[in-house]
This record gives structure tokens, C-alpha cells and sequence, in this order.
């Protein structure tokens, strides 16, 4: 409770908030889709640990291009803050 | 990183402070008020050029701080400047228009970087041809394997052996450059360099790769594109344009990736430092300060060590993605 007084007094308004739950949602979608990205991937090297090096390369792969829609989403946040 | 700002403002901003620290500067800023001015290249339309050290801007009270706006002339034209604290360079005399062309702190970093990496791959390369045949030591030793990693790992796997050596120059400058800007931005105490985070980096950098992709493009590539064999023709009015528009969301993605990336790693680390400040001024109790602050520190040490990887993958992301890129655009048919 004390916390959040000291953020209505260092001016936090509305949209700063949004834009948070906003990040939070981001963070939210990439968290899944990374996780399923790992959980695959480790369950591929344990059933076949001769592919593990091409299964990792891949893995990076597709974190890579999950966490770039999660980024797009924070630059967003970002923007609502800053403008 | 972190200098107190008790001077400029009453409270602590958070969000102030770290897009102080993250946004591009004139000066590079070690600690306190030690800071190296960098020069400030301003082209005025109709008036020529000025070139002068950014620490001749100075506020009305005649001292050189960043949080207000600042004044200075050109002394080649004569013209008044005025340094906004958000960063912005403009004419007093509103009419002339400024074009600001600075040696900027990423600039400068990039500079240094370029030698840095010019001058260790020059130095290898001639170890090469000094002791053919033999087995690398030193310097060399170090670079091999991460010159073999972008060979064998990236390069080879997704374009083959063959087409791979025309796109590895590229493919290994951007690995190596990306990689180097990278840790100079976590050096501590050396300025705080966000270099890969700054946007007008990673902008010429996807550019480079749009364009080396546009011009490689082979005939099937195109083909695909502007008419997808197998799809019949009311699909086609529909699959054209996102195959069009994906030439420029590839490059695009790219440029967020490695800014929000990069910047995202800065704001972290600055964000545990603003923890302190934000706790130590509730002032309600010492402990508060104190305790958060060894909370920060064990968090900023594990970040800064998460961030060395990032460093690093970021660089293999980049580069791994170009050469996908690449390899679309040069398939030949199979089918």
C-alpha cells in the first residue's frame, strides 16, 4: 500500500499503468512461448542427444524471433511512457 | 553509472535518469562530474559549417550541465546554438535550419571499435600468412575458433559451402563488430556505451543486409514472391502482399531485436540502481537503503553476467538470421 502511495505521488498516471500491465502482458506471451520453445527442445535432445547441437542452433532460432515480438510490445510501453 | 543528481532536481526520476544514461550524448560521462567533451559538427543551411568541443556549450550560469539547456557560438559562423536538455542541437534564430552531424559518444565508440576490430583481424590475418601451415599462438589462437564458429556454425549449415564464401565478409564483419560494441557497452566506468542499443547502428546495419538480400536475390526468389507457383489466383491477391511486406518486416525486426535487446540490458542494470536511490529517499529508516541496496547489487551482478551472454548471442542471433536471409534469397529451384 505504501509502495504504491509513493507511485501516485511520483506521478504515475494512467497510462504509465497501462503501459506496465502492458509489459507485463509481453512478458506474459514470451515467457509461454519460450517455455514451450525450451520444453520442446529439451525433449527432442533427450530422446536424440546426436542432434542436440542442430536442435540448440534452432532453438535460439525460434526464441529469437519469440522474444522479437515480446520487444516489439515493450517498445510500445516504451513509447507511451516517454511520450 | 550512477552520480547523484541532488544538484538538478528535487526528487529522483527513475525513468529520468535511466534514459539519461541509455540515450546518446555529446560527451562520455565517467563518473561525478568527470566527463570527456567530444566534438559538435553543425552544418547550417546557408552558413557553412561548425566544428567546436561540446563543452563550449554552457548554461547561463557559465557551467557545462547536461540537464539544462545550454548555449553556445559557433566559431566559424558566429551563429548562436542552443543545446536543449533532452539532447536536441537547433538555432537560437529559429528560421536557419541545423543539420547535426556530431562525433557523438556512439559515434566515437563505434570509431574506436572499428580500429579495434581492423586492427585484430589485420593482425591475424597476416599471422596466417607468416607461419602458414603451422598451428596459431596467441592472438590468433584466441580469434580461431570464434572465426570458425561463424564459419562452421552459421555460415555453412545455412548457405552451404559453396555460396557461403561470398556472404562470409559480411557475415563475419557484423559478428565481430556487433560482438565488440557489445562488451564496450559493459565496461563499467568507460562512459556506460549503449552502442548497439542506438538506433541509427542497428538501422544501417539491417540496411545492409536489405539491400545485399534485394540485389541477391535470384530469379527464384522473386518468383516466389510475385507469384507463388501452387497457389490459385484469388489466394494469390492475398499471399503477394505479406510476401512483399515481409522483404521489409525481415530487416526491421532485426534493427528492434538487437536496440530493444541491447538497451533492455542497460535499463535493467540502471533500474537496480534506481532502486537504491528510490528506497534511500523514503528516509524512513537507514536499513531500508541499505538493505535494498545489497538486494540491487547481488541482482545487478547476476544481470551483468546474464548480459555477457546476451552480448554474445545477440551477435550470433544478428548474424545466424542474415545468413537465413541470405539463403532464401539465393536458393536455387529444387523442384
Amino acid at each position: 500500500m505504501e509502495l504504491l502511495t509513493i507511485l501516485l505521488e511520483t506521478g504515475v498516471t494512467t497510462g504509465h499503468g497501462i503501459a506496465a500491465l502492458g509489459a507485463g502482458a509481453a512478458a506474459i506471451g514470451a515467457g509461454i512461448g519460450v517455455g514451450l520453445i525450451g520444453k520442446g527442445a529439451l525433449e527432442a535432445m533427450a530422446r536424440q542427444p546426436e542432434m542436440a547441437d542442430d536442435l540448440r542452433a534452432n532453438m535460439i532460432l525460434a526464441a529469437a524471433l519469440v522474444e522479437g515480438v515480446a520487444l516489439f510490445g515493450i517498445i510500445i510501453c516504451l513509447l507511451v511512457t516517454l511520450g | 553509472m550512477a552520480h547523484s543528481d541532488e544538484g538538478h532536481s528535487e526528487s529522483f526520476v527513475a525513468g529520468e535518469y535511466i534514459f539519461h544514461h541509455i540515450a546518446d550524448a555529446n560527451e562520455i560521462h565517467f563518473f561525478s562530474d568527470v566527463s570527456l567533451p567530444l566534438p559538435i559538427i553543425l552544418y547550417t543551411e546557408g552558413e557553412g559549417f561548425d566544428i567546436f568541443l561540446s563543452n563550449s556549450f554552457q548554461t547561463t550560469e557559465g557551467v557545462y550541465d547536461t540537464h539544462y539547456d545550454m548555449l553556445a557560438e559557433g566559431p566559424l559562423t558566429g551563429l548562436e546554438f542552443k543545446k536543449s536538455k533532452e539532447g536536441g542541437i537547433t538555432a537560437t534564430d529559429e528560421s536557419k535550419s541545423v543539420w547535426d552531424i556530431s562525433i557523438t559518444k556512439s559515434v566515437f565508440g563505434m570509431f574506436c571499435m572499428m580500429a579495434l576490430v581492423m586492427f585484430l583481424m589485420i593482425k591475424v590475418a597476416r599471422s596466417y600468412a607468416k607461419n602458414p601451415g603451422k598451428a596459431p599462438s596467441g592472438l590468433t589462437n584466441f580469434l580461431e575458433p570464434l572465426i570458425l564458429f561463424v564459419v562452421n556454425d552459421i555460415a555453412v549449415p545455412c548457405l552451404g559451402k559453396e555460396r557461403s564464401k561470398q556472404f562470409l565478409p559480411f557475415l563475419l564483419t557484423v559478428f565481430f563488430f556487433i560482438t565488440a560494441s557489445n562488451f564496450l557497452g559493459l565496461i563499467p566506468f568507460l562512459g556506460g556505451f549503449n552502442i548497439t542499443g542506438t538506433i541509427g547502428v542497428t538501422i544501417v546495419l539491417a540496411t545492409s543486409v536489405f539491400i545485399i538480400t534485394t540485389f541477391k536475390g535470384n530469379k527464384h526468389y522473386w518468383g516466389h514472391m510475385f507469384n507463388p507457383p501452387g497457389v490459385p489466383g484469388i489466394v494469390k491477391l492475398i499471399v503477394v502482399p505479406i510476401e512483399i511486406s515481409q522483404i521489409f518486416i525481415k530487416p526491421i525486426v532485426l534493427m528492434i531485436r538487437l536496440t530493444a535487446n541491447i538497451s533492455a540490458g542497460h535499463i535493467i542494470i540502471l533500474s537496480f540502481v534506481s532502486l537504491i536511490y528510490i528506497f534511500s529517499n523514503l528516509g524512513e529508516a537507514v536499513g531500508t537503503g541499505l538493505a535494498v541496496g545489497v538486494f540491487s547489487t547481488l541482482f545487478m551482478i547476476f544481470m551483468y553476467l546474464l548480459e555477457f551472454l546476451f552480448a554474445f548471442l545477440q551477435a550470433y542471433v544478428f548474424t545466424l538470421l542474415a545468413a537465413i536471409y541470405f539463403a532464401d534469397a539465393t536458393q536455387e529451384a529444387t523442384h
